[in-house]
């Protein structure tokens, strides 16, 4: 997150979760418009604590615990934004959205359009994504290409606890639903957030480590794997540059663009399976931008085309170090 | 006849509560087919001042909804519209239940509520934009609180029940009415719509046009019990009434409204009528129904009778009906000019309001679109 200014006092270390709940605490304070929604939000604070002291402090009529129905969940917030609520709706898993898609596909990313700009939905859809949490089926997915896909909606998954409490703050502004895809093995990592803070764009990229060998390009929970493997590589000499994408859609293609310039090689990065993930999309368009600038084809490393193995087999599963390495290798031999 | 709730008042069943012989449940009646009024003691009371001018009203909205109608199957027969969902025959369900609602309430209606959005003053040729492809949605829901027209059967009734919710929270005494068919009713949605408004007592009318066909599937291929008893599970009423009687259909949608206004939660009504017409200009009804059950229908037409009751009851004379006549044709002219000229779209209204706050692809897009269509130029003026 581009917090440029110098600390404040009001920088605090906390938990990426805790970013979020502070970040749905603001929103609550701020805008009386503004709604949270979903199964087990309310007295337990998610299964996750996210929404943690949301509805003792705000009323079971802001923080509303839903019947376990998530097309019904995401359909009513449609009726209440359509009376000009805000509600940040919360899918308890990544695996349970799909009673969801029609709703958010057919009607959520297209009624705007479809009313010719009369209607607006200012909704959020919070997903807890991903895996290496050791969990059973369905509980560790990663479908942000399945919504990136579709317009009208936006997609953004925040890395690091600061871009967790202002990407929050964003997307309740947003006008455009939002979809916005919680890295859950993140959830209990620290990370400085200043709450006075003036954020950046919040669909632009981020260089969060600069280089010249490599670009590595991650959103979400492999921008941390991403880093690690810059420092590995590090020790053998080789200076990587890591891009935080942060939005999936938009994609800020100009941020890559001009890393991809400089460094002349793209490895890009996520938990959701290789083919037809965002990946894809990145290569064919960085290979349009910068064909002359590139000196050996965009890998990608991400999950295999086989549904997400039994938790004992996820580290196989999921790029790690050394895969990611492999990947960094392979595209320096060129 | 009513399913009760725990919680709810129930008009009890009275003269007017017809049984019907067959395997049809009993419904609410205040109109016979022959235009007859018969006496109901639960419902009487909410259509008991009408006046003969409103009395008139309905019967002109009746028919001037018909000739709209006709005129669209004309316009699509004649190539100036891709396709057409006929309302004929569903004229008492639409506009009994449109006039019951009060300007402050938020209709959301299918494809096929013409008639409803007549009543809340949609202008009716921009129902049309969406049939001849110049949008997919021609009007500001909120200028009439008449929202667009859902095509993906039952999605609505949740954007209904939310809005319902958004009412209580703002403390309004508006209401809502969600309009679905008995296709929809055997959709998700329409369930978790029942679970929802009733977890949240949300004032939300659930007005099932019980047309007895989903294109070609009879009412049996979706349900083993009338629907309107499927309320009673959810814990709210469910009345079905006779959704050929304008009278009836107003009465009982205005006892379901003033529900949901005083806080009682929501109703669900399913007014029993048929659809005269094929599902949409593209369906061929011929392939799956008889003609028997049309004609038996025909006896039942909303029109006829209240043109009856107005008659016998000496409400309407020959001049209303003649003028009556003169406005339908006028009003036919003025659809059919009026879709004539409609313009196509630019063609860079692809574009237009994908997004509220603008996406960067988007406009990647539209401006390789406006190059590739400027090279058409530059050739020409080559």
């Amino acid at each position: 997150m581009a917090t440029e200014t110098s600390k404040a006092v009001t920088s605090k270390t906390m938990a990426l979760a805790k970013a979020i709940n502070e970040s749905l605490r603001r929103a609550l304070e701020t805008d009386p418009k503004v709604l949270v929604m979903g199964e087990d939000v309310g007295k337990l604070g998610g299964v996750f604590r996210v929404t943690d002291g949301l509805q003792k402090d705000f009323g079971e009529s802001r923080v509303i615990d839903t019947p376990l129905a998530e097309s019904g969940i995401v359909g009513t917030a449609i009726g209440l934004a359509l009376r000009g609520y805000r509600p940040v709706v919360e899918i308890q898993f990544d695996g349970f959205v799909f009673p969801a898609y029609d709703q958010i596909v057919t009607q959520l990313a297209k009624m705007h359009a479809r009313s010719l700009g009369k209607v607006k939905l200012p909704v959020v859809i919070r997903i807890p994504y991903g895996g290496g949490i050791g969990a059973v089926e369905h509980h560790s997915e990663s479908p942000e290409a399945l919504f990136a896909h579709v317009a009208g909606l936006k997609i953004v998954s925040p890395s690091n606890s600061s871009d967790a409490y202002w990407m929050m703050q964003q997307a309740i502004q947003s006008d455009d639903p939002v979809i916005f895809f919680e890295p859950k093995r993140r959830y209990w990592d620290k990370g400085e957030v200043n709450t006075e803070a003036i954020p950046g764009p919040l669909h632009k990229a981020q260089v969060v480590r600069e280089g010249t060998d490599l670009t590595l390009v991650a959103y979400g929970p492999m921008v941390k794997t991403c880093l690690e493997v810059a420092d590995a590589a590090a020790e053998e000499g080789r200076n990587l540059e890591v891009l935080d994408l942060r939005s999936v859609s938009p994609l800020d293609f100009d941020a890559i663009q001009t890393s991809v310039e400089k460094t002349r090689r793209l490895v890009v990065v996520h938990e959701a399976p290789v083919f037809f993930g965002s990946g894809a999309e990145i290569a064919a368009r960085i290979t349009e931008r910068c064909y002359y600038h590139l000196e050996a084809p965009v890998l990608r490393v991400g999950g295999y085309h086989a549904p997400y193995p039994p938790a004992r087999l996820e580290e196989e599963y999921l790029p790690g170090l050394d895969r990611v390495l492999d990947a960094v290798d392979r595209a320096l031999a060129y | 006849m009513t399913v009760e709730s725990t919680a709810a008042r129930k008009p009890r069943r009275s003269a007017g509560t017809k049984k019907s012989p067959s395997t049809e449940p009993e419904l609410v009646q205040l109109l016979t087919p022959e235009g007859k009024r018969v006496k109901n003691a639960a419902y009487d009371k909410y259509v008991a001042g009408i006046t003969p001018d409103e009395l008139r009203g309905l019967y002109r909205d009746m028919v001037l909804t018909r000739r709209f109608d006709a005129e669209a199957t004309s316009l699509q027969r004649q190539g100036e519209l891709g396709l057409w969902a006929s309302l004929l025959g569903q004229e008492a369900a639409q506009i009994g239940s449109g006039r019951a609602t009060r300007e402050d309430d938020y209709v959301f209606p299918t494809y096929r509520e013409h008639g409803v959005a007549w009543c809340r003053g949609v202008p009716p040729e921009n129902l049309l934009g969406m049939f001849r492809g110049v949008n997919n949605g021609g009007w500001d829901p909120n200028s009439n609180n008449f929202q667009l027209y859902t095509i993906v059967i039952g999605s609505q009734t949740l954007h209904a029940t939310g809005y319902a919710m958004g009412i209580t929270k703002d403390g309004a005494d508006s209401a809502v009415i969600a309009y679905f068919g008995d296709g929809a009713s055997s959709q998700g949605d329409v369930a978790e719509s029942f679970t929802f408004s009733a977890v949240y007592n949300a004032p939300v009318v659930f007005f099932c046009q019980n047309n007895q066909w989903a294109i070609s599937e009879p009412t049996e291929k979706q349900t083993r019990v009338p629907l309107y008893q499927r309320a009673q599970g959810f814990g709210f009423p469910g009345v079905r009434v006779d959704g050929n009687d304008v009278l009836a259909c107003l009465a009982v949608t205005k006892w379901a409204l003033e529900r949901a206004r005083a806080g009682e939660g929501p109703t669900l009504v399913e007014a029993f009528t048929y659809r005269m017409g094929a599902h949409t200009t593209s369906d061929d009804p011929t392939r799956y129904r008889g003609d028997e059950e049309r004609q038996a229908w025909e006896a039942k037409d909303p029109i006829l009778r209240l043109r009856r009751y107005l008659e016998a009851s000496n409400h309407a004379d020959e001049g209303f009906f003649a003028e009556l006549e003169a406005e339908s044709e006028a009003l036919g002219r003025r659809v059919r000019e009026a879709v004539r000229a409609m313009p196509d779209p630019d063609h860079f209204a692809i574009f237009e309001h994908a997004y509220a706050d603008g996406h960067a692809l988007v406009d990647e897009e539209r401006a390789q679109f406006a190059a590739y269509q400027a090279s058409f130029a530059d050739g020409e003026g080559a």
